[in-house]
């Protein structure tokens, strides 16, 4: 069975569309009526004809290294500007697709077990094939206002889903947001397109890369364009500044956080600008600072991490370093680093918010951790899945985030000294934290609550195999990229080659390529510290009196370095006081001062006007009189 | 014929207008001035019978028959709204008992 | 000369009785002044030739309306002196839209100059057989309408003045 056509390649791509949407009609449209479990089912197995749909696509393209390109519809045609809904699939799509198909299919399965109960489960399906399918439009288009049609749908689905139970005002409030901060990095992403537009005349993506590697590097036009995309990166990615939304983004369903949180929606941003290669390679400036934006960001996500107490924003958090040290990758130019750490981290991400899901879906919905402990005896599956999810993220051999991890460590090093040890010194921060977590949740010693609590109990099996597979996943998704240490071959860099082929031909190539002695070391010692780490954090958290209030820089960090009292007081406080300006002084007193004085006047020009009816004859024929003498008077006059 | 045309022109067509203008506003003077509704009456025959002449006298000098006919319609019309016109005002004698025009305006009530 | 001397006597005595018209204190003495404009208006439709029109214009003016306006005044005892006045102000508003009035009027019509003959092979179109000749020939329908005009006229008139049964 072999499938070579390419028309047959195109249909599929656009099937790949067709299904989740399908999915998002009939779940939505048949919500009150159907079967939860039928809506759980129907939605998983959308999906999953998706990753089957998707695997053909990744087999033709890998074996034959062609793009396919597919032209649905002209959009916008005038003059001799024409955009086109197109799609294109390359190497870079097609892992895009097999992440968001794939996690995606076993978070829907999963969901299928931990919505169960839930009376809106049927709309929480619709939502999510909604989101995959706007996904897929953001992954698989061609052209850059397709893809802001997919960012902006993405953005849609999160708010619906983030705000999911919307009795509760403050999901609401988090779902909001979410939205207006991600919205604020939108409108840098549209004065990128916009720049872009002017400079190249089309949006097509291929195009504009073919275009601008003829321009120089550090021009000025590009280092705009690249800036504002960032922005619009930052927004989606959750990099500081605009960062604040992901932790109140754990409001919504597991689930969610998992999926878009997690695996593929925050990923967007790193998309984008892996797609953009090109247009970044040429901007020196700008990648320095998603350099520096991406180091600061994991830096200070690591740090509110260790403090936090809430099982899901201490993985919200981890997320959003994670986030930046991929956006450090990107920024030292090690474009494939960024999306191998990409695919590994949404795998153990993913499982981890599974698996914490598990554990407060044991606890009956119970999420703060200083009312947990010593749960591995009694939900040991969930803890082993745990034990697993954090081991690969904190990126011990063999599993799969040491090796994403080694290359962008490789990339820092490459970069200078002192950028690599800022590196390990982030890969550091997320050993603490997350054992911090594991010790506390399964090691401690019963809190009281726990003790209290007889109805603990381990997830139903159809939450437990999707965790498995991914776990799984999270141990053996490593070996595609071994260090140079090892092998000379690099199985991922070489795939995604093609990809970033013109990016690196336009890189001046300024290899420290590092001796096998530097290499050495920076494969042994973090482990040696990784060992160092986990024993000092079991002494310390495993510990009774962990609990004291924190003071000094402790409670800085623990207050989250009071990012959301700052910008409160910054942003949202003014913005109400120019509300209030607005609606009472302009609205209420201008606007309808004016509207109201209009009646007024009409009225008053009513009255006045009465007095001329008289009912007196006399009267009615001076007038009539003096009428004919004006007409008169002006017909000689003009 | 020309004579009779020579004749009728010795006097200039300005003479006419200017005599039957007068007329008129005397008419208009009579129809604002006076409240007894028998003496606006008659002001109003005054200013129709000055719009008469002037006919006339165009038509005359043009040598047009259709003037002189249009008056003479005129005169229909004139006649008939007297007719009309002082029945009226017998009727409004009969219920105010007396013809000034400033009882009309008890009709708004 | 003959035809202008007459002229001017014939307009002074119009426009004097056409005052006295509104300056008299009876009501009697305005109907008969009235009478008196119409007969010298008759004069200057002679001067013009307009023989038909003068004829008619006696008998059905002076002969008919006046007539009426006489037995009104008669019949209702209206010849009451100087019964009702508007105010002085009215007077002179009134005076001074008359006056506007004839400025106005003259203005407009200063400008006309007749040269132009319309049909130079009709004679003595003030004479009834061409006058009758037009009116029954070209202007036939309007002569037939005015009969119903007189028609509900008289319907009128007879309507009004019949008194209420009660």
């Amino acid at each position: 069975m072999v499938i070579e056509s390419l028309e047959l390649m195109q249909f599929i791509s656009i099937l790949l569309l067709v299904f989740p949407f399908l999915g998002f009609l009939t779940i939505g449209l048949f919500q009150k009526q159907m079967n939860r479990n039928i809506s759980g089912i129907l939605a998983s197995a959308f999906i999953f004809i998706n990753l089957i749909l998707s695997g053909i696509l990744f087999w033709y393209v890998s074996s034959s290294n062609l793009t396919v390109e597919t032209q649905l519809f002209d959009w916008i045609k005038f003059a001799d500007i024409s955009i086109p809904f197109a799609l294109t699939v390359d190497r870079l799509a097609v892992l895009m697709l097999l992440i968001i198909n794939g996690v995606g299919l076993l978070i829907h399965i999963y969901s299928i077990g931990y919505m169960k109960e839930d009376a809106g489960a049927n709309r929480f399906f619709s939502y999510m094939n909604l989101f995959v399918f706007f996904m897929l439009i953001l992954v698989l288009s061609s052209n850059y206002l397709m893809l802001f049609i997919g960012w902006e749908g993405v953005g849609l689905c999160s708010y619906l889903l983030i705000g999911f139970w919307y009795k509760d005002h403050a999901n609401n409030d988090a779902a909001k947001k979410a939205f207006i901060m991600n919205r604020i990095g939108d409108l840098g992403f549209l004065l990128g397109i916009f720049i872009l537009f002017i400079t190249f005349k089309t949006l097509s993506i291929s195009e504009i890369a073919t275009k601008a590697s003829l321009m120089p590097s550090g021009d000025l036009t590009l280092m705009a364009i690249t800036i504002s995309l960032f922005i619009g990166a930052m927004g989606k990615s959750a990099q500081i500044p605009l960062f604040t939304w992901l932790p109140d983004a754990m409001a919504g369903p597991t689930p969610v956080s998992a999926l878009i949180h997690a695996a593929t929606m925050v990923t967007a941003g790193i998309y984008l600008i892996a797609r953009s290669n090109v247009l970044f390679v040429l901007s020196p400036v700008t990648l320095n600072i998603i350099l520096v934006v991406g180091a600061v960001t994991a830096i200070i996500g690591g740090l509110i991490a260790i403090y936090q107490n809430d099982i899901k924003k201490i993985l919200a958090y981890s997320t959003v370093s994670q986030l930046g040290f991929m956006f450090m990758a990107l920024g030292l130019g090690s474009f494939s680093g960024a999306m191998l750490h990409l695919t590994t981290h949404a795998f153990f991400k993913a499982l981890l918010f599974l698996a914490a899901g598990s554990v407060i879906h044991a606890l009956s919905n119970e999420q703060d951790i200083r009312k947990m402990g010593g749960l591995r005896k009694k939900i040991p599956f969930t803890f082993a899945l745990f034990i697993i999810g954090t081991i690969a993220i904190s990126g011990i051999p063999p599993f799969a985030g040491f090796f994403s991890k080694e290359v962008i460590l490789t990339a820092a090093y490459e970069h200078g000294m002192g950028m690599g040890i800022l590196a390990t010194f982030i890969s550091l921060l997320t050993t603490i934290y997350m054992f911090r977590l594991i010790f506390v949740v399964f090691f401690k010693a019963e809190s009281k609550e726990i003790k209290a609590n007889h109805h603990v109990h381990e997830s139903p099996k159809v939450m437990l195999y999707p965790m498995a597979v991914l776990a799984v996943l999270s141990i053996i998704a490593g070996f595609v990229q071994l260090p140079k240490l090892f092998s000379e071959t690099q199985g991922f860099d070489n795939y995604l080659s093609p990809v970033f082929e013109k990016a690196s031909e336009l890189v001046p190539v300024s290899e420290h390529v590092l001796d096998v002695q530097t290499e050495w070391m920076i494969f042994s010692i973090p482990l040696l510290f990784i060992a160092l780490l986990v024993f000092l954090s079991y002494k310390r958290f495993v510990n009774e009196n962990e609990f004291i209030a924190p003071t000094g820089i402790q409670k800085v960090l623990s207050n989250k370095f009071y990012f959301d009292e700052i910008y409160d007081f910054l942003i949202v406080k003014p913005l109400g006081f120019i509300s209030i300006f607005f609606r009472g002084i302009l609205d209420q007193t201008i606007i309808n001062g004016f509207v109201n004085a209009v009646g007024t006047a009409t009225l008053f020009a009513g009255k006045k006007l009465r007095l001329l009816q008289t009912g007196n004859v006399g009267f009615y024929l001076i007038l009539m009189v003096f009428s004919i003498i004006a007409i008169l008077f002006f017909n000689i006059i003009l | 014929m020309e004579n009779t045309i020579a004749q009728i022109q010795v006097i200039p067509l300005q003479y006419y207008i200017l005599f039957c203008s007068a007329l008129f506003s005397i008419g208009v003077i009579g129809v604002l001035a006076k409240r007894n509704a028998l003496v606006i009456f008659m002001s109003v025959e005054l200013m129709l019978n000055s719009a008469n002449l002037l006919l006339t006298a165009f038509s005359a000098y043009r040598n047009d028959p259709a003037g002189q006919i249009f008056v003479f319609f005129i005169m229909v019309v004139a006649a008939a709204e007297v007719a009309i016109g002082l029945a009226l005002l017998v009727v409004v004698y009969r219920s105010t008992k007396t013809i000034d025009i400033n009882v009309l305006n008890r009709l708004k009530w | 000369m003959l035809t202008q001397y007459l002229f001017f006597f014939l307009s002074a005595v119009a426009l004097i009785s056409a005052v006295m018209v509104l300056l008299s204190k009876k009501p009697i003495h305005s109907v008969l002044y009235l009478t008196l404009t119409f007969f010298t208006l008759a004069g200057h439709y002679i001067l013009l030739n307009a023989q038909f029109l003068a004829v008619v214009h006696i008998i059905v003016y002076a002969g008919a309306i006046m007539v009426l306006f006489l037995f009104t005044v008669m019949l209702l005892n209206l010849n009451i002196e100087g019964e009702f006045q508007k105010s002085t102000l009215m007077k002179f508003v009134a005076a001074l839209a008359g006056g506007m009035i004839f400025l106005v009027l003259i203005g407009t019509l200063k400008s006309f100059d007749v040269s132009i003959v319309s049909n130079p092979e009709m004679t003595q179109i003030g004479l009834v057989k061409n006058l009758g000749k037009t009116l029954y020939s070209e202007y036939l329908m309007p002569f037939e309408l005015s009969s119903i005009l007189f028609l509900a006229a008289m319907v009128g008139a007879v309507m009004l003045g019949k008194k209420d049964k009660n």
